[in-house]
Order: C-alpha cells, then structure tokens, then sequence
C-alpha cells in the first residue's frame, strides 16, 4: 500500500450524507389514460381491441394505457408505411426529407424536459441520465442524419444509392427514445418509411414522439408506431411487404430473427447482447479507471447492452481497484429516477428484476464472493443494490451471460495476452474498454479485441458519428455514423457506360 | 517413341497441405478421381482456417497485397493448364487480372471504408475495417475458375482465411488454383479448398460455430435452409455474385471497429 492510499484508507466515508430531495417536476407530462396505435399520421384504436397497463417500475404504479397491436394493426401499419412511401416520401426532394428531419430534432430540443421526465418515470432511469444523455443524443441524432439526407451520393463511392422501402424497427426499453432516435432516423435520411415497435414495458416517450411527428408535419405513414409485447414484433418481422428489418434486443430473439428471415432476402441489422470486458493495467490512472468502471456498469442501472460488466483487473493492482471501488459503491445514490441526485434508478421491470436475482444467486452458489454496499431500498417498485463479484472463474454463468443489470464480475490477469484472451472468451464482441497510460498498449490492446467499440480511458461514451455495433453474436451493421446510413440503403452499381 | 505421362492425383486443399480426404472417397468428375471430402475434413479446414487467421491478418496490408500478386504471377505461369480446365483462355485472364485488381486493393479498403469521426466532446475517434474471421464459400458453379476466383480475393484480401467448396460438376480448376496458391507465400489454412458433394458439406459448413461469414450465393434451393442454419452463430450471410467486383465486396467480410480516446493533457 502506498502511502497515499494509506491516507485514503483512513479518510472518513461519506455514506452517511444526506441529502435534500431534489425531484423533477413530473406535472410538465401529460398523460392520456388509453393510447392507441399510431397508423398514417393518427393515433387510432387498435383493431385487436387490447390494452395493458404501462407502468412506473419505481412505483409498480399505472401510468396509462396503451395498445398491444395484432396482426391487423400490423397489417394496416405497412400498409400506411408503403402507401407513404410510394406516394410521397421517397419522391420527396432530399433537401426537403433533410427538413423534416431538422425540424423533428429542434422539437425534442425544445421539448427535451418533457421527455427526460416521461423517460425516467416509464422507464426507471435517473433523471439526470435521461436529462444529459438520453435526450441530447436523441435530437442529436436527428440533427446529424438530417444532414446526410441530401449527400448520400457523397457517402459511398461509385453507387447510386437508394431506398429500400419499408423498414420494420425493434427496440428495446434500455433507452428508448435513444434507440428510436438511432433506428429512425437514418431509415428516413435514407428516404425509407418505418413501422417501428418500440419495448413493451416502454412504450409512452415513441408514443409522445408521435406528438413531435405531427408538429413537425412529418407525411402520414412516414412514420408509424405500433406498441405491444414480443407478438407484435414477430408479426412486423413476419410481413410480407417490410424490407427490412432492424432489431436491437437480445442475442437469442436476434438468432430467432435471423431464422425467421431466412430465405427472404429482407435486408437484416441486428444490435444484439454483451458481454463487455473492462480492462484495467497497472499503469493506468486509478481513480480515473474506477469512474471508468462505475459508469460502465452501473449507467442506467447496467440496463445497457455495451455495458462493461466483465472488470478484468491486472494482478498487482487488484486490491487498490477493489477497494476504491468498493468505497466509490458506498457514494450511489439509489433511488426515485426523478431525483437529481439519484446515479440509479429503478430496474426496468419485474421479469428484468427476476432475471438478475436468477444470475446473482447463481453466481453465490457458483462460489463468486458478493459485494453489496449498504443501501436501503424503497419498499415498492423494482430495485437491485450495485454488486460486484470477486473470485470469479470464467466459467461462471455470471462471468459468461448478460446479467442486463447493475452487478460487475471481477476477474484477473498477468500478462496483456492473458486479457486480451479473457476478454475475447465469450461468443459476444459488442464493446471492451481499456485503461493504461501508455498510448502504443492502447492501440495493441484495441487492434487485437474482437468488438466493435473500444473505449480507451473512458468508457459509455456514444456520439451520432461514431458508428456503433457489434462482432460475433453481439450482431450484425452498424448504427450511427456514415456507416449506419449503409443498412437503409440498396447501394445500385453505376450504370454502365457512365 | 511415346511416353505415358504421369498423371496428377486431384486432393483437397488443407492447411496449406494436399491431403486426400480422410474418408478415402473419391468422385468422378472432368474425367478424373477428385477427392469427395467429408464434414471431418470440412471441420479440419476450419480449423486450419481458425489458426491461420492471426498470422494473415497481423501481416501488413502491403505485404497481403504482395502475396495476392503473387498468386497471379504463379497463374500466368500456369495458364495453359488452368485455361484446359476452365472455359479457357480467356477466362483464366480475367482471373488472373482480377487478383491483381484485389492485390492492389489491400492497402487501400480501409482509407475508403473507414473514418475519422468527428464526435461532439474532446474525444478521438475513429472506425477502422478489421477481418471477420473465417469465411465459408460456396464458389459459383460457373466459371469453374474465375467464379471461385471472384468470390475467394475479396474474402482474403481483407484478412479472413476462406474455406471454400469448389464447384462440384468442374473441381479441377480449383485444384489447379489452390497449387497456384500454395507456390505464393499464401500462409497455410489462409485458403482451403475442398472438393466433393456440396450438398453433403455445406449445411455442415452453414452450421460451424466457428465460422464467422457465409457466401451461400452460389447456393440454390438450399439457401433459405443454408441461411437458417448460420443464425446459430449470427453469422453474416453474404449472397455473392460471380460477376462483382468492387471493394464493397471486401466490406461484405469486413466488421468495422470504432475507438474513443480521451483528448487532453
């Protein structure tokens, strides 16, 4: 121990602050008791005639309800996405298209409290997540594929490039104005229309953004949004008349996807699971690499698929990680989402909550060592204390599976080619991070991890021109960037002669 | 007086080896004995394939765009074989050209399909094309040489190591190739070329956890169940064609990765 952290040791923990109750105003959302199905520019009753209650999960209170579309509303939403598209949207000049899109980002601008608000009560994240990430990124993403609109003949040398038709849109409830921001609005620069299904336990903010569509005068049926369980999306993947398909969930319904589709010559992007690996060499800048660590695995309650849930720590820096890190858990703030102080929210459901005692329990019984700070937690809703497991083989279900929750598993090395293989041992390859302070290990540790996001003394970080996406069974394409315009796009050769 | 000539025995491509495959079967076709592989010598070549995959993909770009090359040298060198083999003449040219055309390539994909990107906080980021990994072909029936040609540079020049079942009806271009191939400073299990029934292979092929990237275009009736089968390991399918080229057909075999680093002092 040096002597630094000897002083460390010894300084007092501040676990015992209190703080003032500083929530978010929720009167700023209203909200409709029953919502329909969003079809050629309307919210209309669904033809299936069912509802389900759409819930707070940090009250297990009703929020509203909301439609669980069938195969009919299904049906006339392709039809409304096709008939958009035939009859307007892709004979749209491209400067116009590039409009509507700017439009849309400056309203979720304008409207980004609103929607902050409506994200963390729906789906249980910290206000101060939703606030500074989710919304901002949401119009930004908007604001940068806006741009593309009318320069897509700039973008891939020597193509003509043009729509596909129909895009079919799955997301997930992680971030869910985020990823319908990342699915939407390429598919539209591109100059295609969408039937986009966003997560059953969040569906309120895509249905608000139905809202934004209308302000900004968007075309009926460019857009349409059905909501609904795991039914709807497999009728939208299964119609005939969509042409393509992008799904960001889990690597088992992306399998099932990909079967689903097979032999149809549907154009296909699957944003799939991780299992991240989060490495930190003894070189690199402690206290900066325990940030790093918290944020990659307790930002949004580790509901996030690059989550770097695998901390792969090297030998001699082991116990100064664990400790530090261990202190920093104390600090976390766990509590109302709505809180600006809260750092996590709610789990996003009960069947989630389930899924993450199910691997936690096994990871006790496996033989890992748990690690949970003190922390009261509120007696309704859906809660999981942030855990870290140590003595943690690689064959452990916690080590290998997509725990989708707040709960790290440390695991450790010699050598750079021990981490790199422990990182790389895992049919997954959607993101790892690296810490150290030397800039040639970096580039050699980066080169030889099999992801497709690398953040290098950092990590979460997420930009509309860094394309993002997965290696392996993490999936297939890329989202944001240039390269997330490729997806939406039949890439023609150029006519001969010319 | 005539002599007989000594007649070349038609073997698998493995590892950077000729061996016969380890069922002992053979098929006729073109008039000869060809090897008929099995699904063990199928998953001998992905493993060959496995292992050759760090050394030819740590290699630099300009050094792969130099062994390409060289597989066309030692085509020129073998013309009048290959074109007995093939159509002909003609055919074994536009393979041989097409080579070239991918060698040059090598050094060049990744400034045309990656980026600089320019994020909105004080980060440096940029994406770069690196290998799938191993990739199964189903090379076209035809042109028995320049189909297999046409679909097999693509898939290496970025890096990945192929394993490719040759044209079942005319195998012996193929064969022809992979001797061209193994004279070229091709590092052994970079190409493996197998011979025999693809109906037998391929869905073994399809299915392979380890294999990272299918081109079933050369697949009929089976696709759809070809397909089904790589969702196994979400392998990306890629339905090529004999008469592409371009370096998008390298990006079908391509993943992108994207790196943040932290700008500061």
């Amino acid at each position: 121990m040096t002597d630094l952290e000897r002083r460390q040791d010894r300084a007092p923990v501040p676990s015992g602050w209190d703080y003032a109750p500083a929530p978010e105003a929720r009167d700023i959302v209203t909200l409709q008791e029953r919502y329909g199905v969003f079809i050629g520019g309307e919210l209309v009753d669904p033809k299936s005639g069912e509802h389900f209650a759409t819930i707070d999960p940090s009250t297990e209170e009703p929020l509203a309800e909301v439609a669980q579309a069938g195969p009919k509303d299904v049906d006339l939403a392709v039809k409304a996405a096709r008939d958009a598209y035939e009859n307007g949207w892709s004979g749209l000049s491209p400067a116009e298209r590039a409009k509507y899109l700017f439009r849309i980002a400056r309203i979720l601008q304008e409207r980004s409290r609103e929607f902050a608000v409506l994200e963390s009560l729906n789906g249980g994240k910290p206000i101060k997540e939703s606030r500074d990430v989710d919304l901002p990124l949401s119009a930004a993403h908007f604001f940068y594929y806006a741009g593309w609109a009318d320069k897509l003949e700039y973008a891939f040398p020597n193509r003509t490039p043009r729509p596909i038709g129909v895009a079919g849109q799955i997301i997930p409830w992680n971030f869910p104005l985020l990823m319908l921001a990342w699915k939407v609005a390429p598919a539209l620069a591109a100059g295609n229309t969408v039937v986009l299904k966003p997560a059953e336990t969040t569906p309120l903010t895509a249905l608000l953004f139905a809202d934004v569509l209308r302000q900004a005068e968007l075309p009926p049926g460019v857009v349409n949004i059905l909501t609904g369980d795991g039914r709807t999306g497999a009728e939208i993947v299964k119609h005939e008349d969509v042409d393509k398909i992008a799904f960001t969930g889990s690597t088992e319904v992306g399998k099932a996807i990909q079967r689903e589709l097979a032999g149809t010559g549907k154009k296909l992007t699957l944003e799939l699971g991780g299992k991240a690996a989060n490495i930190i060499f003894d070189d690199a800048a402690l206290d900066q690499a325990v940030e790093g660590i918290v944020n990659g695995i307790y930002f949004n309650q580790g509901h996030v698929c690059c989550a770097g849930s695998r901390l792969l720590v090297q030998e001699s820096i082991y116990e100064p990680v664990i400790d530090k890190l261990k202190e920093r858990l104390k600090t976390l703030r766990l509590g109302d989402p709505l809180d600006k102080n809260t750092d996590v929210g709610a789990i996003n459901s009960k069947q989630q909550l389930e899924k993450i005692q199910e691997l936690v329990a096994s990871g006790e019984e496996e033989g890992a060592e748990i690690y949970q700070p003190p922390c009261r937690l509120p007696e309704r809703g859906y809660w999981f204390v942030p855990t870290v497991f140590t003595n943690v083989a690689q064959s452990y279900r916690v080590a290998q599976e997509e725990i989708f929750g707040p709960v790290l598993s440390v695991l450790t090395f010699r050598t750079p080619d021990e981490a790199v293989e422990k990182a790389n041992n895992t049919p997954y390859g959607l993101s790892a991070g690296v810490w150290t302070e030397k800039g040639s290990r970096i580039l050699s540790i980066a080169q030889q991890l099999k992801a497709g996001v690398i953040w290098a003394n950092t990590y979460n970080r997420f930009d509309p021109s860094s394309p993002f996406g997965g290696y392996k069974e993490s999936g297939f394409g890329r989202e944001g960037g240039l390269h997330g315009l490729e997806p939406y796009l039949e890439l023609d050769e150029p006519r001969a002669g010319k | 007086m005539s002599r007989l000539p000594v007649r070349k025995t038609y073997k698998l491509f493995v590892g950077g080896a000729f061996p016969r495959s380890e069922s002992g079967r053979t098929y006729e076709a073109q008039g000869q004995n060809v090897a008929r592989a099995s699904r063990k010598d199928l998953r001998d070549s992905v493993r060959a394939a496995r292992g050759a995959v760090p050394k030819w993909s740590g290699m630099t770009a300009y050094n792969r765009g130099q062994v390409l090359y060289r597989i066309a040298e030692m085509m020129e060198a073998r013309v009048a074989e290959l074109a007995d083999l093939s159509s002909g003449r003609a055919e074994v040219e536009q393979a041989i050209d097409r080579w070239v055309w991918y060698a040059g390539w090598a050094d060049k994909y990744a400034q045309v399909l990656g980026s600089s990107n320019p994020v909105a906080a004080p980060y440096f980021n940029f994406t770069v094309p690196e290998p799938t990994g191993v990739v199964g072909v189903l090379a076209p029936e035809s042109p028995s040489l320049d189909g297999v040609v046409a679909r097999l540079a693509p898939v290496i020049v970025g890096g990945n190591a192929a394993v490719v079942l040759a044209p079942e009806a005319e195998p012996l271009a193929s064969i022809e190739l992979a001797e061209a191939i193994a004279t070229a400073d091709v590092p052994g299990g970079v190409v493996n070329i197998l011979t025999g029934h693809r109906s037998e292979l391929a869905p073994w092929l399809a299915g392979h956890m380890d294999v990272n990237a299918l081109d079933i275009g050369a697949a009929d009736g089976d696709a759809p169940e070809l397909e089904r089968l790589a969702a196994e390991n979400v392998k990306r399918v890629v339905h090529g064609r004999a008469d592409r080229q371009s370096p998008y057909e390298i990006a079908n075999f391509l993943e992108l990765k994207t790196v943040w680093h932290p700008i500061g002092v």
